[in-house]
């Protein structure tokens, strides 16, 4: 034990002055308390959960060499939301418990008229091999203007765009906000965000769309698939993909894709034998896997604390693979 | 059991590119597995429906099912209450809940899936389904149409079936069916309403007319007296399950009935059929009825009935054809099964899956998907598409049935050579660079609502609407989605009331869209990119913000630099009541006003309930994408794909 005349105060941390006059020779300081956890909590600024991982399935997409549709328009008229994907006008989607309709701007100012009418025939009556739905389609009803349903509606628009301009292979991606008129609960809202790929090129098959399903998903740390049957009403063949979930150790349901109906791509002006391949998937979903957040309302809204924006680890999404890189590199 | 999974009806509003929810019918499994002729285990049955493309979504039981029915769980179909004693007499049967793709609509049934099933196992053909003539040279029966009923409801289609043998389990799958049908095909009734009737109760030629609701008279099912059928509009409008449908007549001048040779109603299409030809287990010849607004859908309907109840006809799988004089005079034949000959190529179904399948083994593997098909001479396939499979259009369909049978899983997978380069819309490459900015600043990221309020839009941050300003929402569900945010702000102070906890000082943004309306866009609305700044703590911060508007400036290179230097942008003090007198301006830049800073209107925060004073910037990312010296000619390539 140290003996002295006085009590002594012993310094808690270096300083300046003792720098300067040297002082802090002779010293004894304080012991530290150590504990893991208590250190003071740097300021900075944060980066929002849900758009870490949109920039990480920008990032695959931008690798495999997508790219990027322009999304910014939430508001849709029905053609392009319904209409240019083959989806009859009496059908369930296109109710108003489905679909928010717009009160101002109620309806479309216009849309390309030969369009338009290549469109009203495939539904009305078809065409190129096909026999169409078969009921009288009203124009009324394809300018209403809604809140899309998907980001499919921009892809029609890319899609017909590019049989407009001239066709040459394409791929295409979007994550944006999409609007679903329908109850809300603990992982459903009225607004959420869909990822989508598409594809479009001369002779491509359903093979090709699981071989590129198995590449993007192995991006996402998935490497085990199976494909299910399923209906949409703008692909056939349609398939709902299975993926082994490396976190949560058990087959989950984590998209859906199939090919465009040939009703979709022939009114736009896309040469027969060019096929579209496309997937969808939410962006909260794969979030809420990942960082364990049970109640999508603790992700995203006005709602959400602050603090877990703060808290958020890095997205790992995109660290994960690249296994074949790694080996073929060191 | 099968460990828990996500319901399908779920999980088909989580991907967000499935756009129908698939409809739920419910079977008894016992029944089920019988008519398969196999006990599965859960896993087994699930593995056959997973490869067929139909879901076994929940197991449960008939006690459970009405348990929960009671209990105000909203179930999505409303047949529970019709199926009375479907299973053994305590209700504890099990149910398999299995979700069927929205296009097939053969697959409503118990006998439709059993059938459907069957036909994939390989244990049975397809069905050839045939008109069979009354026996011992009998008339067909006839059903006239007036032309009155061309004004409410114009088309109708009829079929019989001879010789049925019901008991309770087919029964009640009899009217579960035409419930479903109900619910999906015919859009609640609207587009087509099934009627069906004991045919020995009543006596042809039935007629189809119009009448004024108060001349039409009659019993209706489950009642005892007599209504008129404007009486009935007004009893029903308290029956849970009828009043649903009422609209459809409302309003009409004349209401469509059926009746038979001695003026006996049938039904009041599409409310209720009569009492008098109501089936019961004892009926064996039964009359099916469908009236209809589509007349395509109607044929669909009568032939779903048709398919799946007629094997338990007289003659399997056949139905007695009924002349339909329509309001023109012209007879036609029904039931119409539009059985098509599809010529299908081999090559070009090769070619869409992705495998080198023989056309014989194509042959075998559709007629496993009810779709027989023979060979041609020249190697293409002629398929037969019978009336179960309304749902094939075009080839691809075909196409799709061959990969399934084929199964999906058995596909060689490849790679398609499709040689593209990536790239990103310049504004949400900007908009992620000015995002990474503000955090580097130490602010933190919120992300908020599109749809909120029009308090929030409007009243609560102290401005008004016009009527033009903002893109309004016809069909709000709710208080929360009646306007598109035509402004960041209201957002991000919600996000401010909902963290009073937060430590200070709060510093906050978010990028993101607003909508505008806009009438050079096609749609009449568009978006546009924002960025939003807030910053609050015991005093305002008021010159925080406008150094945030400072180094955005700075960054985007809107701001001169070298012997260029300057802000970047001109200031104009103005008064708006969002914000505080004295302490706001607009950021100009060009002439035009592209954003707006300043401190918060107490009158405000009040309404957010925020306790200290904040300060905020809100500014228009879209002009600063191009500046001087650093143009970005693909702004115009998004217009022109965006919009036309």
């Amino acid at each position: 034990p140290s003996f002295a005349l006085e009590r002594k105060k012993h310094p808690a941390d270096l300083t300046r002055e003792m720098l300067h006059d040297r002082s802090w020779r002779g010293e004894t300081f304080k012991a530290y308390n150590l504990v893991p956890g208590a250190g003071a909590m740097p300021s900075g600024g944060h980066v929002h959960p849900l758009l870490k991982v949109r920039q990480q399935f920008r990032e695959t997409f931008l690798q495999l060499g997508f790219a990027e549709m322009p999304t910014n328009n939430f508001v849709e008229s029905g053609f392009w939301n319904f209409d240019t994907l083959i989806q009859p006008q009496m059908h369930p989607a296109r109710d108003a418990h489905d679909t928010f309709f717009m009160k101002t701007p109620s309806h479309a100012n216009r849309a390309p008229e030969d369009y338009v009418e290549r469109v009203k025939t495939m539904h009305e009556v078809g065409g190129h091999g096909s026999i169409g739905h078969q009921y009288a389609w009203k124009r009324a009803e394809a300018d209403k203007n809604i809140l899309r349903t998907h980001t499919t509606a921009v892809s029609a628009r890319c899609l017909h765009k590019l049989a407009q301009d001239g066709f040459r292979p394409a791929k295409y991606f979007s994550i944006d906000r999409v609007f679903r008129n329908e109850a809300v609960d603990r992982t459903h809202l009225a607004e959420f965000h869909q990822v989508e790929g598409v594809i479009c090129d001369r002779n491509l098959t359903l093979g090709d769309l699981i071989g590129v399903l198995h590449q993007f998903f192995a991006r996402l740390g998935m490497t085990q698939l199976r494909f299910k049957p399923a209906f949409n009403p703008y692909t056939e063949p349609s398939m709902e993909i299975f993926a082994y979930h490396p976190m949560l150790k058990k087959w989950v349901e984590v998209g859906n894709s199939g090919m465009f109906r040939p009703e979709m791509m022939l009114p736009m002006g896309m040469p027969e034998d060019v096929n579209v391949i496309a997937w969808g998937l939410s962006l909260e979903r794969p979030t809420m896997i990942m960082y364990g957040i049970d109640n999508i309302r603790d992700l995203f809204g006005s709602k959400m604390q602050l603090g877990s924006v703060k808290n958020n680890p890095f997205c790992r999404l995109g660290l994960i693979e690249q296994a074949e890189t790694v080996r073929a590199t060191q | 059991a099968l460990p828990p999974r996500t319901p399908a009806r779920q999980r088909s509003r989580d991907d967000a590119s499935c756009a129908v929810v698939m409809p739920t019918v419910n079977l008894n499994r016992d029944r089920l597995f019988a008519a398969l002729g196999k006990q599965y285990t859960e896993r087994e049955f699930d593995e056959l429906c997973f490869e067929f493309g139909i879901e076994l979504d929940e197991v449960t039981s008939e006690k459970e099912m009405n348990s929960k029915f009671l209990g105000k769980e909203k179930e999505e179909d409303d047949t529970t209450m019709e199926t009375a004693g479907e299973t053994g007499a305590d209700g504890s049967d099990v149910i398999y809940k299995i979700d069927i793709p929205a296009n097939r609509y053969d697959l409503l049934c118990h006998e439709g899936i059993s059938k459907a099933l069957n036909v994939f196992l390989g244990r049975c053909p397809t069905p050839t389904f045939r008109l069979v003539e009354p026996v011992n040279g009998a008339p067909r029966q006839k059903m006239i149409q007036k032309p009155e009923t061309l004004l409410v409801r114009p088309f109708i289609v009829c079929a019989v079936l001879r010789g049925i043998k019901f008991d309770q389990a087919r029964y009640d799958s009899f009217i579960d069916l035409q419930d479903k049908l109900h619910q999906n095909i015919c859009r609640k009734r609207t587009l087509v309403a099934i009627g069906t009737h004991d045919l020995s109760t009543v006596t042809g030629p039935f007629t189809y007319e119009a009448h004024a609701p108060e001349d039409i008279e009659f019993v209706p099912l489950k009642q005892s007296e007599k209504f008129t059928a404007a009486g009935l509009m007004e009893h029903y409008k308290t029956d849970q399950k009828l009043k649903h449908f009422l609209h459809i007549l409302e309003g009409s001048a004349v209401f469509p009935v059926l009746y038979d040779a001695n003026r006996v109603v049938l039904s009041l299409p599409p409310l209720i059929n009569g009492a008098h030809s109501a089936i019961s287990l004892e009926t064996t010849d039964v009359l099916i009825e469908c009236t209809a607004t589509d007349l395509n859908k109607a044929k669909i309907v009568l032939n779903t009935m048709v398919a799946a109840f007629s094997q338990y006809s007289a003659t399997e799988f056949a139905a007695e054809p009924v002349d339909v004089v329509d309001a023109m005079g012209q007879s036609k034949t029904y039931p119409d099964f539009m059985t098509r000959f599809v010529e299908a190529d081999p090559a070009y179904i090769n070619k869409r899956i992705g495998v080198n399948i023989e056309a014989r083994d194509m042959a075998t593997l559709l007629c496993r998907m009810q779709l027989p098909t023979k060979l041609n001479a020249d190697g293409t396939l002629r398929v037969e598409v019978p009336p179960i499979r309304s749902d094939v259009l075009h080839q691809c369909d075909i196409a799709e049935d061959v990969a399934i049978a084929h199964g999906y899983n058995n596909i060689e997978w490849t790679i398609p050579p499709v040689n593209t380069v990536g790239s990103q819309q310049p504004l949400n490459h900007f908009s992620d660079l000015v995002r990474n900015e503000m955090a580097m600043l130490g602010f933190s990221e919120v992300l908020t609502w599109i749809l909120c309020s029009h308090d929030d839009n409007f009243k609560n941050v102290s401005r008004t609407d016009d009527g033009n300003c903002a893109a309004i929402v016809a069909n709000p569900s709710g208080l929360d989605v009646q306007v598109a945010r035509s402004s960041l702000l209201q957002g991000v102070l919600k996000a401010m009331g909902a963290n009073k906890d937060a430590p200070t000082p709060s510093k906050l943004f978010e990028v993101g869209d607003v909508v505008l309306i806009d009438g050079t866009k096609d749609v009449g609305a568009r978006n546009s990119r924002r960025l939003l700044v807030l910053f609050s703590d015991k005093k305002s911060g008021f010159e925080v913000v406008h150094g945030v508007l400072d180094r955005i400036m700075v960054v985007t290179g809107a701001a001169g630099t070298g012997g260029m230097k300057n802000a970047g942008y001109e200031v104009v003090e103005s008064d708006e009541p969002t914000y505080f007198p004295g302490r706001q301006a607009y950021v100009m830049r060009d002439n035009k006003k592209i954003g707006v800073f300043g401190i918060v209107h107490p009158d405000v925060l009040q309404k957010f309930d925020i306790v200290n004073p904040c300060s905020i910037l809100e500014l228009d990312l879209e002009p600063l994408l191009e500046v001087e010296g650093v143009s970005l000619a693909s702004t115009s390539l998004l217009e022109q794909a965006a919009h036309i």
